[in-house]
């Protein structure tokens, strides 16, 4: 029973990573309906750069946080301006392919920066701190994750909710000519997108980096398990974003924990294919995932 | 740009006579040249320039088959790993060495003439298969569906050991015709084979042919039909053209080109691991047909060369310092980088791709001849192409070279 408790505290946490990266498409998806696939990388380009700041720069954690987050929202909000702003009203495939251009091309910038072998992560508390109570062990890097996400998901619900430009965000979301006619400046809503979703991709990729003790290039990789969990919750809403993060993080975890029970059936890596599995059923039965509004298209 | 698709689709059916392969001298001309490029070039390369041009005219064959699905059709597939791996590891059942230990993998010692063929016929199937759940789904979702497929094949592969050999991976069948091995030098009439040479003796017809049919399909109705869907569904649908079918029929031939080009990819090699087959790959091709060109064979064709073809040629001649582990760049990650700037600046300035900067400044050309006074095309073949659609059909060299004679 420990052990089953140990598992579904782990696969919260891991959850709320992926509700974390989920946010992050959400957020660019609702204010502008592209999936952004750099995402992956942003988070990348953020993790390396608070651990470099840490480690090679010797700034303390806060400070080189700080930094990290300020460059991705930088590239998002360039890369918002400079190319996305130019394809509006092209194909979806064009939109798409130029987010995995921006990918490819971060990606590979990390590599030449920092090479292909792992580098420490940094943190601001150790690995191996934590709590046990009734067997089961809490982890500081794990509580960790889980408190910045309910704080930023408060956060956000105040920002959405209560601000100028949050429920300018929301009506651009609703219905975007309406907006522009209310005087909304759109321009101004998806650099704000961009911004916040690429300061979220940056938190995701460190508590990523301290999950995984060190951060190579294929860290990024793992933001394509966000898919699962926002076609779960459905791709335009951010709460669905978080309850389907964790509903991913633990199918992830748990079945990696009993996986090696069911070996000779299962084999190796089940976990991996897991989230994908459920999320090509849910597609079939909810293609507008769990909380996601119904597009009604007849022809 | 439906208004400018209109006068297209009409300027395109009301020719009389339909763009023949071989129909004007210049095509002669064309023909001639290539086939004497093709032999110098043939007999004087060495084995290493030979694997390096393999490699690239089998990627050609994927990207083509890519592009038959996202190129002409609309459809974003990140799949196309998977597909060739389904390719692959048919050949290697079919074609493999029989198992002597109950370890080995699972081989049934057939012919070629079965396992190539067969390599396309299953992706085919196992795309018609996943079809019908993926294309329920449209753009992103379809995106996010066939990356799922590279994971679960991934997944799959590793653990079927008797089919792949495991993570170790295993080895995959030669083509042979009796003793003539294409992995060994072999001499026939009098003139002595390299097995460089050989495998491009069979690639080189393979792509000529998948060219040729792609083409010759892109004419039809049922190629009309891709592009109609892609331009605009609802648009398609009234026309008379059946969504789902199209779809299904892109898939299945886009499927079936992936899965030859795997078998020929894995039996080149004679070694690859279940790993090969990951998203990488798959966004490789994705960055080959947006390079070269979209919805064209030649660009297909330039797109495999540059993204594929260049980092090997890169190595060939060392033209990199070593690269370290920290911090150095391989060929293969400088070419990322640079088809990855190649991608953006493509999709914001000239979304046809390599292909549609020749058919640009082709069309500039033509129309500073013109002013010389006998200009006898129709104007709106002329025009330069304002619009994606109409980039995306002045790529595709059988409608526009069809117009110059």
């Amino acid at each position: 029973m420990a052990y089953f408790i140990q598992l579904v505290f782990a696969g919260i946490a891991l959850g709320c990573i992926y509700a974390l990266i989920g946010l992050g498409f959400t957020i660019i998806f609702k204010a502008s309906e592209v999936i952004n696939f750099a995402q992956g990388s942003l988070l990348l380009v953020g993790a390396y750069i608070v651990s470099a700041g840490v480690f090679e720069w010797h700034l303390p954690f806060f400070l080189a946080l700080v930094l990290g987050i300020l460059v991705t929202s930088c590239i998002g909000l360039l890369f918002e301006r400079f190319a996305l702003r130019r394809m509006i009203g092209r194909p979806v495939f064009s939109i798409l392919m130029i987010t995995i251009g921006l990918d490819i091309v971060l990606r590979t910038l990390v590599i030449a920066k920092w090479g292909s072998n792992p580098i420490p992560a940094a943190t601001p508390f150790e690995f191996t701190s934590g709590f046990t109570f009734g067997g089961v062990h809490f982890g500081a890097n794990e509580l960790w994750t889980i408190i910045v996400t309910v704080l930023l998901c408060a956060a956000l619900y105040y920002f959405f909710r209560f601000t100028k430009y949050g429920l300018a965000m929301r009506a651009t979301a609703i219905d975007q000519e309406a907006a522009l006619a209310m005087g909304i400046n759109i321009r101004t809503v998806y650099a704000l997108a961009w911004g916040i979703s690429a300061a979220i991709a940056t938190l995701g990729g460190i508590f990523l980096a301290i999950n995984a003790i060190a951060i190579d290039p294929t860290l990024g990789n793992i933001a394509l398990f966000a898919f699962p969990a926002i076609i779960l919750g459905g791709i335009d809403s951010v709460s669905g974003a978080v309850v389907g993060g964790i509903i991913i993080g633990l199918a992830v975890v748990v079945t990696a924990g009993y996986e090696s029970h069911f070996a000779n059936i299962l084999g190796a890596g089940f976990h991996e294919i897991a989230p994908y599995l459920i999320m090509i059923l849910v597609l079939l039965i909810r293609p507008y995932g769990l909380f996601g509004t119904r597009k009604v298209e007849r022809i | 740009m439906n208004a400018s698709s209109a006068t297209r689709i009409w300027s395109i059916d009301a020719r009389t006579q339909p763009p023949r392969l071989l129909g004007s001298l210049s095509r002669w001309i064309a023909l001639c040249l290539a086939v004497v490029a093709t032999i110098i070039f043939f007999s004087v390369a060495t084995e290493d320039w030979l694997t390096i041009v393999n490699y690239t005219l089998i990627a050609a064959i994927a990207s083509l088959g890519l592009n038959v699905l996202s190129g002409y059709t609309g459809q974003v597939s990140l799949g196309i790993a998977f597909f060739m791996a389904i390719g692959a590891y048919t050949a290697a059942v079919l074609g493999g060495t029989l198992p002597t230990t109950p370890l080995d993998p699972l081989g049934l010692g057939l012919s070629f003439l079965i396992w190539l063929p067969a390599a396309g016929i299953v992706a085919a199937l196992v795309g018609a298969l996943v079809g019908p759940t993926a294309l329920r789904l449209k753009g992103f979702y379809l995106g996010i569906v066939t990356l799922s497929l590279v994971f679960i094949g991934n997944y799959f592969f590793m653990n079927a050991r008797a089919i792949s050999g495991g993570p170790q991976g295993r080895t995959f069948p030669v083509p042979a015709i009796g003793d003539f091995s294409f992995d060994q030098q072999n001499t026939i009439f009098g003139i002595t084979l390299t097995s460089g040479q050989q495998f491009f003796l069979l690639i080189l017809p393979i792509l000529g042919l998948s060219a040729l049919f792609v083409g010759n399909v892109m004419r039809s109705r049922a190629g009309r039909a891709f592009k109609a869907v892609r331009d605009n569904e609802v648009g398609a649908t009234i026309m008379g053209v059946n969504l789902f079918e199209t779809k299904m029929g892109a898939f299945i031939l886009s499927s079936f080109l992936a899965g030859i080009a795997g078998a020929l990819f894995a039996s080149f090699s004679r070694y690859v691991i279940p790993n090969y087959w990951n998203l990488t790959l798959s966004i490789q091709f994705i960055a080959a047909i947006i390079v070269g060109g979209i919805a064209s064979i030649w660009g297909s064709i330039l797109g495999a060369a540059f993204v594929f073809g260049l980092p090997l040629v890169i190595d060939q001649f060392s033209l990199l310092p070593v690269g370290s582990s920290s911090g150095g760049l391989s060929s293969g990650d400088l070419n990322a980088l640079i088809y990855g700037f190649l991608i953006i600046a493509f999709l914001l300035f000239e979304p046809g791709g390599v292909i549609g900067l020749v058919r640009r400044s082709q069309a500039l050309v033509r129309k500073l001849n013109s002013h010389g006074g006998e200009g006898g095309e129709p104007a709106e073949i002329t025009d330069l192409p304002s619009s994606v659609g109409a980039h995306l059909d002045a790529g595709n060299p059988a409608v526009t070279k069809g117009e110059e004679t």
